[in-house]
């Protein structure tokens, strides 16, 4: 099985985060970069899937040259070869059109996300990857069963759970639960070192979104503290003042 | 030109989400002074239809069919793109569920729209320029973006909107729509409900607990009061890394993001990761016998005090205050 998985390049999630430039941009200065935590999970059950020569694990990330670190971490943690589409991932639009024309030449039996990326959150690329290239798309899974023909996949819905099968090739977000984030081994470490990475040119294509600026959470005002014996009096302010019971 | 909102059921029925999003869909037709076409797909009877008009749609088409009982995210799309095609509606509006997610960049790409998923605010229409507010860095910021595209796609984060309504009665009409056999390809073998409980995205109280309960064993009292104040339980990551409570009841930047009316934290230091997830609540109240746990500098309301003494004496005021209301 040709699994392909989608990662991206996100801030640590200790990263305190803040703007500069009359909050136009995303204050990079001394926030570290990490692998995306989902794109951890969909990584680690593509390894799992194709242990043991079942298949090959490609990586692929649309970025510039500093997400190399992430993609080499990827690489480590087990991915058999990874592919870099040189360019700044403008939106999620761009992203996935860049991994699709890529997929249309290169076909996979699997193609995995992160549920979403936790910069920007949007979790669409699996769904527009799967309208690029005709495949059915699974926004959020909690599971991820292969078969010879078809995969069973456990998705998350409000205040319960959905069991679906899909044919391949098709396309999954995951989540937590699909499988433990594996942890690179030295082994890992220093085949990542000369494990291909192929640059590719991007293709021209028209966005349709444009981050124009930032805001952060209004904060909030000192807090109303209630002693611990007056249990009563938290009831009465959450009735009468915060109004919210 | 329309605006057209995808009304979601759950088993034949809508929820507060989506009476949020038609509310919302309405003000936006509003701004552009245009009509609301809401689109229904599914197992829903004519009078749930109906009353969609109360938030304000003008008529509803009706989806149903033996195959479309359940949510399939391809043939839905296909639907709700047709139907916005034949509707001339610019601007489709869905909820930001676990489904709207799967549909919203299927309908993009179909339609050709710049997608704002997260929103959580109207959008701004000035000379020609659309912007709108959703949420970024999980929900430790917003971010103000610009959809360029001519049509637009919206999903809009629940329990961020008010509900209004204006009365009136929607049209409901029969809408037959073509879908291909290879929208299909995904099918489902099993739908499991846990009726019993509400669910976390939904609620508008959370009562969630953190590594201070000290195993699962002691969540009896969490639960007793969330089910006292008709609350979802949620927990932290270490509690569902320990296997102490299940991964979705995992709220935080990796977990889930809420943004319910009321949020209550037993035991949660209040980790930055955490926090991202809670950030958007209206109101939030710590429990934690540590002064310094950085939680209570986000807090509105909190207690200094053992949660295994503050938490049994909070379940007895709680229902004081019942029995007297």
């Amino acid at each position: 099985m040709k699994i392909l998985v989608c990662v991206s390049n996100v801030p640590d999630t200790t990263t305190k985060i803040t703007f500069t430039d009359n909050n136009t941009q995303f204050n990079t200065n001394g926030v570290q970069f990490i692998l995306n935590p989902y794109d951890e999970i969909a990584l680690s059950r593509a390894i799992e899937l194709t242990d043991g020569g079942k298949g090959a694990v490609t990586v692929i990330n649309v970025g510039e040259v500093n997400t190399e670190a992430t993609i080499r971490k990827a690489l480590a943690i087990g991915a058999t070869d990874a592919v870099r589409i040189n360019a700044k991932p403008h939106d999620a639009w761009y992203v996935a059109y860049q991994i699709a024309e890529y997929v249309k030449a290169n076909p996979f039996d699997l193609i995995l996300t992160g549920r979403e990326s936790i910069d920007y959150n949007g979790s669409k690329i699996a769904g527009m990857l799967g309208e690029l290239l005709d495949l059915p798309s699974v926004s959020i899974i909690k599971k991820l069963d292969a078969a010879d023909k078809e995969a069973t996949v456990e998705r998350e819905i409000e205040g319960g759970k959905e069991l679906l099968t899909i044919p391949y090739p098709f396309v999954a977000g995951t989540a937590e639960g699909v499988a433990e984030p594996k942890i690179p081994n030295m082994r890992g470490i220093m085949s990542a070192r000369t494990k291909p990475l192929a640059v590719v040119e991007p293709v021209e294509v028209k966005t349709y979104s444009e981050v124009l600026s930032y805001e952060t959470p209004a904060p909030r005002g000192q807090v109303k503290l209630v002693p611990a014996d007056d249990t009563a009096k938290l009831v009465e302010l959450l009735h009468t003042e915060a109004r919210v019971i | 030109m329309s605006v057209l909102i995808y009304a979601e059921n759950a088993g034949g029925k809508f929820k507060k989400s989506i009476f949020e999003a038609v509310t919302y869909a309405r003000a936006i037709a509003d701004q552009n002074k245009t009509n609301l076409v809401a689109i229904s797909i599914g197992d829903v009877s004519k009078d749930e239809l109906a009353a969609l008009g109360k938030y304000g749609a003008e008529k509803v088409l009706n989806v149903s069919g033996d195959k479309l009982k359940n949510f399939i995210n391809q043939a839905y799309a296909s639907i709700i793109a047709e139907a916005a095609k034949k509707q001339s509606a610019d601007i489709v509006v869905l909820s930001n569920t676990f489904s709207g997610r799967g549909l919203a960049p299927r309908l993009g790409v179909k339609l050709q729209a710049g997608v704002a998923d997260g929103a959580v605010a109207l959008p701004e229409q000035n000379g020609g320029k659309f912007t709108i507010k959703k949420t970024a860095f999980s929900g430790k910021a917003f971010a103000i973006v610009e959809l360029t595209s001519a049509n637009k796609v919206i999903a809009l984060v629940p329990n961020s909107y008010k509900v209004v309504e204006t009365g009136g009665t929607a049209q409901v009409e029969d809408f037959a729509a073509e879908t291909k056999e290879s929208d299909f390809r995904a099918v489902i073998k099993e739908i499991v409900r846990s009726t019993d409980k509400i669910s976390l995205p939904d609620a508008e109280i959370v009562v969630s607990a953190g590594r201070g309960l000290k195993g699962p064993e002691n969540w009896g009292m969490v639960e007793e009061l969330a089910e006292l104040l008709g609350a979802a339980t949620a927990c932290s990551k270490p509690v569902s890394d320990a296997g102490w409570r299940p991964h979705s009841e995992h709220v935080g930047q990796t977990g889930i993001a809420v943004s319910p009316n009321l949020y209550i934290a037993i035991g949660i230091s209040g980790a930055i990761q955490h926090l991202a997830g809670i950030s958007s609540s209206k109101v939030i109240v710590v429990i934690n016998k540590d002064p310094e746990a950085p939680f209570f500098k986000v807090a509105d309301y909190g207690i200094v005090g053992d949660a295994f003494e503050v938490v049994p004496q909070l379940i007895a005021a709680v229902k004081e205050y019942k029995a007297s209301a």
